[in-house]
């Protein structure tokens, strides 16, 4: 456990050495902040309260840019050390390597969590500063979006570590993972949705629509986050989700497989290569 | 004097091609051990098959008590290993780099700056690593190998980069850990460099260990010449033919030179010979197959057997 901690606690010192976090975090709460603003000028007094517009227009945005951040850190993870000729220097040191993928998975896990935690909940104090009434649901709404978004950062986090320890060219590795973004967060979806309407609802029942829209870790955290309450209303996902029968528990416990598993994977092929 | 690391039968190849085939030796406490060998002569191979970096195809790698292949590495607290071509992260200080490789050895925190000041790397250790020349960043290197006092040291072609003052405090280093029984494995592909300063001499060549034991036990084995050079004295003409016909095999370099190639049991009658009191000789040389000459020989003779 020291050992991860350690490779952890080094992961975080060269993400604030090289700027990654302080350009996560500005990129974050930039964005959070700019979403803030403009999007409580057209509710205006009614409707929906502020924070409710802020969630679904973080939520969305998580949802491209947290998986290409997590991605972008997590690339490089295993074949850049390897092709830097660090990695052949800590692994003759005392460490395993499931506790070097556990240890960087720490690290950049915190740097992420970080970034998020700072960004988004500055958009939240800004509102609550300017005097808007927010109800404890809604609070909780928003915390959980926090939540769930660093979720899906693990995610692809631990994706962009199978895809590091698998490919011998760094190279390889920033192309692939641009491909898995561009599949997850764009292309899925818009496969799914040519489905559905060419298919009519004949042979696509509801219940494999409930296993599709799992196996795509950035729907289930669009359910989790557009799918209830007040907020479902207004991202217009309500529908979809009411539908769907698929329990908050069960989006995050895909979510929590969906990290592991890759992350599992991970450890398993680094364990075996050779270099 | 105890084992530290065993390796037996060993084989490892990559591709169909064999880097390392069928090797077995052991290194004990308190050894120096130079690894020689050609680039690509399965010396960094030999090495990562110790660190547990690759598995061997066939026999077994044993280092303190550890399997490296079954990924045990609890021995390597006590095992300094410096690569070929050492690099660290580049946004790091030397210090923060050394201190992070401390924690990971459980080694002391307060031996950091003592070992930075050994490789004279004090006055840059605030600086990023990123800065350093190769020079420097070999010195952190080897800083990082000594961390944790350790028992087997594994140090692949340590003295490149490293400037002659350097290279002396490096071999001080190096005896100071033979005298607390550590076990110093050095490679290198040039033999010359090794001279006084290892015990015993491994030569691998294509990946095959073709000598291994002390230099003057591979100069028994070699039964190379040794080249008696002698300057002729003036003296009367005819009178150096008249010596060179008797005592026989001399050739002339020049006009006042000569030399022979002695073998090892006729020396000594050589070198009566040329210092008896009627040799026309003013002054002698002997010299003594060189290092080179010696893995040269045995480079060559592995060759004829292939």
């Amino acid at each position: 456990m020291r050992t991860i901690l350690i490779v952890a606690r080094k992961e975080i010192q060269e993400g604030l050495r090289n700027r990654w976090v302080l350009a996560t975090t500005l990129l974050l709460a930039a964005l959070a902040l700019t979403l803030t603003f403009l999007g409580s000028a057209p509710t205006g007094n009614v409707g929906a309260g502020a924070l409710d517009v802020v969630i679904v227009s973080l939520s969305s945005l998580t949802i491209f840019l947290v998986p290409l951040i997590a991605l972008l850190i997590s690339h490089d993870a295993i074949v850049g050390e390897m092709e830097r000729g660090t990695m052949l220097l800590l692994l003759s040191y005392p460490v395993g390597r499931w506790q070097v993928i556990f240890g960087k998975f720490a690290g950049h896990l915190a740097i992420l969590a970080f970034a998020t935690l700072l960004g988004y909940g500055a958009s939240a104090a800004v509102l609550a500063a300017t005097g808007v009434s927010i109800d404890a649901a809604t609070w909780s709404a928003f915390l959980s979006m926090i939540l769930s978004s660093v979720m899906l950062g693990a995610v692809f986090i631990a994706i962009g570590y199978l895809v590091s320890a698998l490919v011998a060219e760094r190279g390889t590795a920033g192309g692939i993972a641009i491909g898995i973004w561009l599949f997850f967060v764009l292309i899925y979806d818009m496969a799914l949705l040519g489905i559905l309407v060419v298919d009519q609802g004949r042979t696509v029942t509801g219940d494999m629509l409930n296993v599709l829209l799992l196996l795509n870790p950035a729907d289930a955290y669009r359910l989790l986050n557009l799918g209830s309450g007040s907020v479902g209303s207004l991202s217009g996902m309500g529908g979809i989700a009411a539908n769907a029968a698929l329990s908050p528990a069960m989006l995050i416990a895909a979510l929590a497989a969906w990290a592991l598993a890759p992350l599992a994977a991970a450890t398993l092929v680094f364990s075996r290569r050779e270099l | 004097m105890a084992e530290t690391v065993c390796i037996d039968g060993v084989t490892k190849s990559y591709g169909g091609v064999a880097a390392v085939r069928d090797v077995s030796f052991t290194l004990r406490e308190g050894e120096t051990i130079a690894l020689v060998g050609h680039n690509g002569a399965g010396k960094t191979t030999l090495i990562k098959l110790m660190l547990g970096l690759i598995r061997p195809g066939a026999g077994t790698v044993s280092v303190l008590g550890d399997n490296p292949a079954a990924g045990e590495f609890a021995a390597r607290k006590r095992l300094g290993y410096l690569p070929e071509n050492v690099s660290f992260n580049m946004a790091l200080t030397g210090r923060e780099t050394l201190a992070f490789y401390a924690r990971l050895k459980r080694a002391r925190s307060g031996d950091v700056p003592g070992l930075l000041d050994r490789v004279g790397l004090t006055a840059a250790a605030d600086r990023r690593v990123g800065a350093y020349s190769k020079g420097m960043r070999q010195r952190l290197g080897l800083a990082q190998a000594l961390l944790g006092d350790p028992k087997v040291l594994l140090l692949d072609e340590p003295t490149t980069g490293l400037d002659p003052a350097l290279r002396r405090s490096f071999y001080g280093i190096i005896d100071e850990l033979r005298a607390k029984g550590a076990t110093v494995l050095l490679s290198s592909h040039a033999l010359t460099e090794l001279e006084g300063k290892a015990d015993r001499v491994i030569i691998l060549n294509r990946g095959v260990k073709i000598a291994d034991g002390t230099i003057e036990e591979l100069r028994g084995i070699a039964r190379l010449s040794t080249r008696i050079r002698i300057r002729l004295a003036d003296c009367e003409p005819g009178r150096v033919e008249d010596w060179m016909k008797r005592t026989g095999g001399w050739r002339r370099v020049n006009g006042h030179m000569l030399e022979i190639d002695a073998a090892p049991e006729e020396k000594i009658m050589l070198l009566r010979g040329a210092t008896a009191i009627d040799a026309p000789v003013a002054d002698l040389d002997i010299i003594p197959p060189t290092l080179d000459e010696l893995y040269a020989h045995f480079l060559g003779g592995q060759e004829t057997i292939q």
